[in-house]
């Protein structure tokens, strides 16, 4: 079974907003062909303010597109709608303290809802800009197109030059037949044969920067502490554990620990990071923290 | 709360008396049984009983056409495998749409190692077309891999015509039967079967151990080679507990027989019954009249498989699904869309499988407790109106799909 947190299943067994809403002014129906699930969502928008009254769904799908649908309304009703374009999946993910990876395309539905639902008021035709494919990097949730569109796109050749351009890859490192795969079909197309190189993972050599590593460090320090509030608001928290050439090592604490967005927080702040120091860095929750989070779950 | 368990095709519990008869092998039975001395001898004596009483089960005509082997998937990898390298010349292989992944997933590797692979199709009930497949078989086929019964929907396969139909071609005949074993009847000796594999935890047998049936005279190369272990078959010291657990368990499966073929499948049968004369828009998937008299998979149509699960798992009742979202993977049941079940109906389907310690009781709390959950699910479900599915559920909710 799926490792849902707390407020998922909260949604799931007790939907706010479920059902039909008979006096809705705007109405988004969407839907994911690769899950079968489905949503319709439906607001009442107040003309004057432009301001969502009342937001209802119905949902043909599974726990957390039952709960992500759910978050969805909670999040929208009293915002204008031009704030409620701005929602993200993420956000809807978020609300809901984090989705299995497998599982967050059912907040892009959430999403897709809303934009179709306001372009339904406003008249417009919505039409769905993305293409789903099979999950294949599970550790950073990247699919088999977003894979296959970026080797295309770049002319990538190898495995390395896949982990740089969408992270896919760069974790575990289990998904690598499948990444290979696409290469080879890709490269194929071009022409050319599909050659492995072995990959470095993690073990990189620290290349000499031009900060010395006190001020490297001073400098992840600052930039944890500058998400600290934002994850404490979470009720979470990070602690530097320790600096490895490229590899920052942490430890995620509190209702961070075993959240199922870990992954994608430690790929914003890792972001962050990069661009603080100017050099490539790998951000890496620590084994210690990861097995205390496995046998902490009941 | 004591829990309902009603997913017995995905594992079963060890039965009691079978942990019993394995715990001295982790203790003093701790030998080797290729050791000459009293510490092996006694163990090897224990596992040529427990293949004896696997034999007994398989009505096999022979103790040495029974090899141990870690899993099902492990016997599958081993048969197939094996009749490619008996048989290099021979490049075309054929199995069924219905298969379970263990083979599957392995046909699929072969065809990018350059095998042409033939899949058999099948109609709305799950039958493969007999005529399409004789016209497949040939000298050019290296192997034929037809599960006993399938485990999703319990149908069955005519495996013992198609065995008999691929021997008169020269072919060989594979099963995968783990869902078959121990709960109907099984003679090998009588068939054309020429492997058969099956997986222990599925008979009330420790995870962890399965077996390989070979018929005497079957072309064999092993998967594992190294010890004289299993006669060469399948090298690597013994998984002594388990086999002899094994044991035990085909011992008390084929004394259940009876039972699982009359208690079993009237709970089964009252059970679904139950719950199609609450719930509307609600069939069985499969062959109901030729199936595992354990098996009943119910589609809901409207709502989906993952949360019905969810809220079964509430009251304390463990079943599985179809649906995509409960595989891990995001594609739904290749066995529902195989047959031909429409989106809106493959992604409800249900399984619920017994065992022989199922009760009346449970199943009745069962027949009390889905149609509430469904209820409460179509109540969410755009494609359900006020009482029942809207006027014409696919036209009035028609989403742009991603």
């Amino acid at each position: 079974m799926w490792d849902y947190s707390d407020k998922v299943k909260e949604h799931f067994f007790q939907p706010r907003n479920a059902g039909p809403l008979p006096d809705a002014n705007a109405v988004g129906d969407v839907g994911s062909i690769s899950c079968g699930d489905a949503l319709r969502l439906m607001l009442k928008v107040d003309p004057e303010t432009e301001t969502i009254e009342e937001a209802h769904f119905q949902t043909f799908g599974c726990g957390s597109a039952i709960a992500s649908s759910s978050a969805l309304t909670e999040i929208v009703k009293g915002m204008k709608l031009d704030d409620a374009l701005k929602v993200s999946n993420q956000d809807i993910a978020d609300y809901l303290d984090g989705l299995p990876p497998e599982k967050m395309h059912c907040s892009v539905m959430g999403r897709e809802a809303l934009q179709a639902a306001i372009a339904n008021y406003r008249g417009e035709e919505w039409s769905d800009d993305h293409e789903e494919g099979a999950l294949i990097c599970k550790c950073f949730a990247i699919d088999a197109v977003l894979i296959e569109d970026t080797v295309r796109a770049n002319n990538l050749s190898t495995m390395e030059d896949v982990i740089n351009y969408t992270k896919a890859g760069g974790g575990c490192a289990s998904c690598h037949e499948g990444i290979e795969e696409i290469l080879a079909k890709v490269l194929a197309e071009r022409g050319e044969t599909f050659k492995a190189v072995p990959v470095k993972l993690d073990k990189e050599a620290p290349k000499p920067g031009k900060l010395t590593n006190l001020e490297r460090i001073r400098r992840i320090e600052a930039v944890l502490e500058s998400v600290r509030p934002q994850l404490q608001r979470d009720h979470g928290d990070i602690e530097l554990v320790d600096v490895d050439g490229k590899t920052v090592y942490v430890n995620m604490t509190g209702a961070c620990a075993g959240c199922q967005m870990e992954a994608l927080t430690l790929q914003g702040i890792q972001a962050k990071l990069m661009e603080e120091l100017g050099e490539l860095i790998k951000l890496v929750p620590t084994r210690a923290g990861s097995l205390a989070r496995a046998t902490s779950q009941p | 709360m004591q829990g309902i368990y009603l997913d017995n095709n995905a594992t079963t519990r060890v039965d009691p008396a079978v942990v019993e008869v394995m715990l001295p092998y982790f203790t003093e039975q701790f030998g080797n049984p290729s050791s000459l001395h009293s510490f092996g001898n006694k163990v090897g004596l224990a596992l040529k009983k427990a293949r004896m009483q696997v034999q007994e089960l398989l009505g096999a005509e022979h103790e040495s056409e029974i090899i141990f082997t870690s899993c099902g998937t492990e016997s599958d990898s081993t048969a197939i495998l094996s009749a490619l390298k008996a048989n290099p010349e021979r490049r075309e292989i054929i199995t069924t749409v219905l298969e379970h992944p263990a083979i599957l997933s392995l046909y699929s590797q072969l065809e990018k190692e350059g095998y042409t692979a033939h899949y058999l199709k099948v109609d709305g009930k799950g039958r493969v077309d007999m005529d399409e497949y004789k016209r497949l078989l040939s000298d050019k086929v290296a192997v034929v891999s037809v599960m006993w019964a399938n485990n999703e929907t319990g149908s069955f396969f005519p495996v013992l015509e198609m065995a008999e139909l691929a021997n008169a071609a020269g072919v060989m005949f594979h099963t995968d039967a783990v869902q078959a074993v121990g709960k109907v009847p099984i003679d090998l000796k009588a068939s054309k079967i020429d492997m058969l594999s099956l997986s222990g935890h599925k008979l009330h047998a420790p995870k962890g151990i399965g077996v390989l049936y070979l018929k005497r005279g079957v072309r064999f190369r092993p998967l594992l080679r190294g010890g004289h272990q299993e006669r060469g078959r399948r090298a690597g010291t013994e998984n002594t507990a388990s086999i002899v657990a094994l044991g035990k368990a085909c011992e008390m499966a084929l004394a259940a027989m009876e039972h699982e073929n009359t208690e079993v499948r009237r709970l089964r049968d009252k059970l679904e019954a139950g719950i199609l004369a609450k719930v509307p828009h609600a069939f069985v998937t499969g062959d109901a009249s030729n199936r595992l008299p354990n098996t009943s998979n119910i589609a809901f149509e409207y709502i989906e498989g993952e949360a019905i699960l969810l809220l079964l798992n509430k009251f304390g009742i463990a079943a599985s699904s179809g649906s995509a979202c409960t595989s891990g993977s995001l594609e739904p049941s290749h066995v529902m869309r195989a047959m031909g079940i429409p989106y809106t109906a493959a992604h409800g389907t249900t399984r619920f499988s017994l065992s022989r310690y199922t009760t009346e009781e449970e199943i009745d709390r069962v027949i009390q407790v889905v149609p509430e959950i469904v209820a409460q699910l179509r109540k969410l479900s755009p494609y359900w109106g006020e009482n029942g599915p809207s006027a014409e559920p696919e036209k009035d909710f028609a989403p742009v799909y991603a």
